[in-house]
């Protein structure tokens, strides 16, 4: 019993002491130094890299799951006559809550675990400690770039998403099940209101990106140097990331539909 | 040369980024720039508005000529007041307009619909639509129809 | 066990200008002590070596050195300053002056043989492109490998990589070069060049240098001066001739290559029979 209750002390600690090193490292590679010109090459890389390569499964993803909700909507909308309504259905979820919440998904499976196992392996490699020793700080060299590419393309990675999937939903519902275009879109410019929803959703795409990217490049950076620890540290990032955004997800939300 | 075409190809994605959120704005959540505090107000007082909220449409014939801005209690008169913001280019409400709260389709969103008049004057900005008719509430249905059985 | 030293006049009068003073330093990692109270004064302009068994943590001192690690207790002067005292920033401004080839080679994988030698070049000068271009390839034809620059870290061997490192460490021309066993993976032919690289960037430039390897020959015709460490401390230091006169057990068997000695080849381990008898391997 004791026994156990030293472990869990232990297991806090560390975990405590992980928290203020992921912190450490936040601060002095953003907060502390901002971003000279030279980083600029770098983070077009970085961006190219985390947003770019990203494109592709967010576009597809978009298309299916918008294709998905003007479907079930569809059906669901008919039984009470007001299949009209399907585009503001789609519309909102989609802007408040799929798009960011799943792109951030998507995002961490496919950009987050790739940097937290390029950064662990130049830290296996020894091409950080190489870094330091030319007189650069692999902080400011390697994390920041990330950061910033990390921070600045998932909110355009999220409205590429919300705007691919409402698309696929007028696929389905206008010109496969025959809606008519005008309450499709009328409907939906009535019920979504650029503050409160497109905004929103947003500010939600910012944290989340913030919140991943922070999570991979620290996994990454404090992995063991080894290729189990990198290993286990890509899991990390993924299962991480993944309970953040839905954790996140709950409390952003209440705040900002809620009334609590 | 490779960092030419990621140059381009970043520059891309930004570009259709931003695209998105302008299509978010304008096609979506129907932002519309040039109209936006352009209007002038009207006023109504209903007695009961039912579900009626800011935003919600204000139409004549189906057609939208203005939105619900603000809606407060009338502290004298103790009857709902609606402010409403009509566009620019609707400038021949005549004064005695009657306006009735409606509801689109049978579970969709309750707007203000204006039933035109024969004055020849028309609605000048912050004046009062005066003949008005309040939302139909299910209750107030069900207890007319109860008590008419009763009397019956 | 006491250090082995030459009682002589000549050695402290060379050791007087000294640029990396190490004082009673201990390190340990975990709970295992890896120095116990280490004392060594490196000279400037000089070339000096580290010699000791593998695992007796060699590249812990040059990490020590570089300030990447910090003591538990000593202190670590580089040119007047105290490392292990030194704020992140300074840190990084001292060792704009050091270059460190490591064990690994630790080339950036994400560029070519080009840009890893350009880079600490690119990052702390504001030289214009055509003079880092002959710079990184004055450095590339010293190393025997102008031929490879456009070659990828990946398609290279192991010792060509290595190389590559090296000229990637002397890029600056830094005051201070680590070189963390250069000789290994090398052919004898490239080994010749690397010695006589390390002697001549020496003597022009007036580099020092911090040879780590195990090559005895060549360090002894390279070395003014060696250190030998073993078990947590320094055994024995003196010039090349010095050290061929030591008595001592412990520094013959190193010198001459013995198998077996007071310095032991295995790692610290129980008694091998008895584990293979009744204990097992416990996890
Ligand atoms: N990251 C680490 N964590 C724990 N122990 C370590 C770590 N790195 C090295 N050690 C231990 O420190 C000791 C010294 O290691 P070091 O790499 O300095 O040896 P070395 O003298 O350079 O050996 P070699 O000649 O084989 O390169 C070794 O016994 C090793 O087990
Ligand atoms: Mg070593």
């Amino acid at each position: 019993m004791i026994d156990f209750m030293q472990k869990l002390g232990h297991r806090t600690l560390s975990k405590l002491a992980a928290f203020g090193r992921s912190g450490q490292i936040l601060f002095q590679s953003v907060v502390a130094k901002p971003a000279p010109v030279m980083m600029f090459p770098l983070l077009i890389k970085q961006i190219y890299f985390v947003g770019v390569l990203s494109l592709i499964i967010i576009v597809v993803s978009g298309l299916f799951i918008g294709m998905v909700l003007g479907l079930q909507g569809y059906t669901i909308l008919a039984d009470y006559g007001s299949e009209e309504a399907v585009g503001q259905m789609v519309a909102l979820s989609l802007v408040r809550e799929l798009a960011p919440v799943v792109t951030a998904l998507l995002f961490a499976g496919r950009a987050g675990s790739a940097l937290t196992a390029e950064i662990g392996l130049m830290k296996a490699t020894e091409q950080l400690a190489s870094l330091e020793m030319i007189g650069v700080d692999p902080l400011r060299r390697i994390i920041a770039p990330r950061l910033y590419a990390g921070f600045i393309c998932m909110p355009l990675l999220t409205m590429i998403f919300a705007v691919v999937g409402v698309w696929g939903a007028a696929l389905v519902a206008v010109d496969w099940l025959g809606i008519y275009s005008g309450s499709y879109w009328v409907n939906m410019q009535q019920s979504v209101d650029f503050m409160s929803d497109v905004v929103n959703g947003l500010i939600k795409a910012v944290v989340f990106g913030f919140v991943v990217t922070w999570i991979a490049v620290y996994q990454g950076y404090d992995c063991v140097p080894t290729s189990e620890g990198i290993s286990q540290a890509t899991t990390r990032t993924v299962v991480y990331s993944s309970l953040a955004v839905l954790g996140l997800d709950f409390i952003l939300t209440a705040l900002m539909f809620g009334d609590l | 040369m490779r960092m030419r075409t990621m140059e381009i190809s970043v520059g891309f994605f930004m570009l259709i980024g931003f695209l998105a959120l302008v299509v978010l704005a304008l096609n979506v959540s129907g932002l519309n720039l040039a109209s936006k505090g352009a209007g002038y107000k009207i006023y109504a007082n209903f007695e009961n508005i039912g579900g009626l909220t800011a935003r919600a449409k204000v139409s004549m014939s189906g057609v939208q000529i203005g939105e619900v801005t603000r809606i407060r209690l009338d502290p004298q008169m103790l009857m709902a007041e609606v402010e409403m913001e009509i566009y620019p280019d609707i400038d021949f409400l005549s004064a005695d307009s009657s306006a009735m709260i409606l509801t689109s389709g049978l579970l969709g969103q309750q707007y203000i619909g204006i039933i035109p008049g024969g004055d020849v004057e028309v609605l000048a900005p912050g004046e009062f639509i005066y003949n008005t008719q309040s939302a139909l509430v299910l209750e107030d249905l069900v207890g007319k129809f109860l008590m008419n059985q009763v009397s019956e | 066990m006491e250090a082995v030293s030459p009682a002589t006049g000549s050695a402290s009068s060379m050791l007087e200008d000294v640029i990396v003073e190490i004082k009673d330093l201990t390190f340990s990692r975990g709970n295992r002590p890896i120095f116990k109270g280490v004392d060594i004064k490196i000279p400037r302009g000089k070339v000096t070596a580290i010699m000791g068994p593998s695992g007796t943590g060699k590249t812990t001192l040059l990490k020590l050195i570089g300030g990447q690690l910090r003591p538990d207790s000593g202190d670590i002067v580089v040119e007047g300053s105290s490392v292990p005292s030194l704020g992140r920033k300074d840190l990084f401004v001292i060792r704009e002056k050091m270059g460190m080839l490591f064990q690994s080679g630790a080339l950036f994988t994400d560029m070519n043989v080009f840009d890893n030698i350009a880079f600490p070049i690119r990052v702390h000068t504001q030289l214009p492109e055509e003079m880092i271009r002959d710079i990184v390839l004055m450095k590339l034809q010293a190393v025997g490998l102008r031929g490879a620059y456009d070659l990828m870290p990946s398609e290279l061997s192991g010792g060509m990589a290595r190389r590559v490192a090296l000229a990637r460490a002397i890029s600056l021309d830094p005051n201070i070069v680590m070189y963390d066993e250069p000789f290994t993976g090398q052919d004898p032919i490239a080994m010749g060049v690397l010695v006589n690289l390390i002697r001549r960037l020496n003597q022009a430039l007036g580099h020092t240098s911090i040879i780590v390897s195990h090559d005895i020959q060549e360090t002894l015709s390279i070395a003014d001066y060696i250190y030998l460490i073993a078990d947590g401390k320094v055994i024995a230091h003196g010039t090349p001739d010095q050290l061929k006169t030591i008595e001592s057990e412990q520094v013959r068997q190193f010198v001459e290559g013995l198998p077996d000695g007071p310095v032991p080849f295995h790692y610290q381990a129980p008694d091998f029979l008895e584990q293979l008898m009744h204990k097992g391997v416990s996890r």
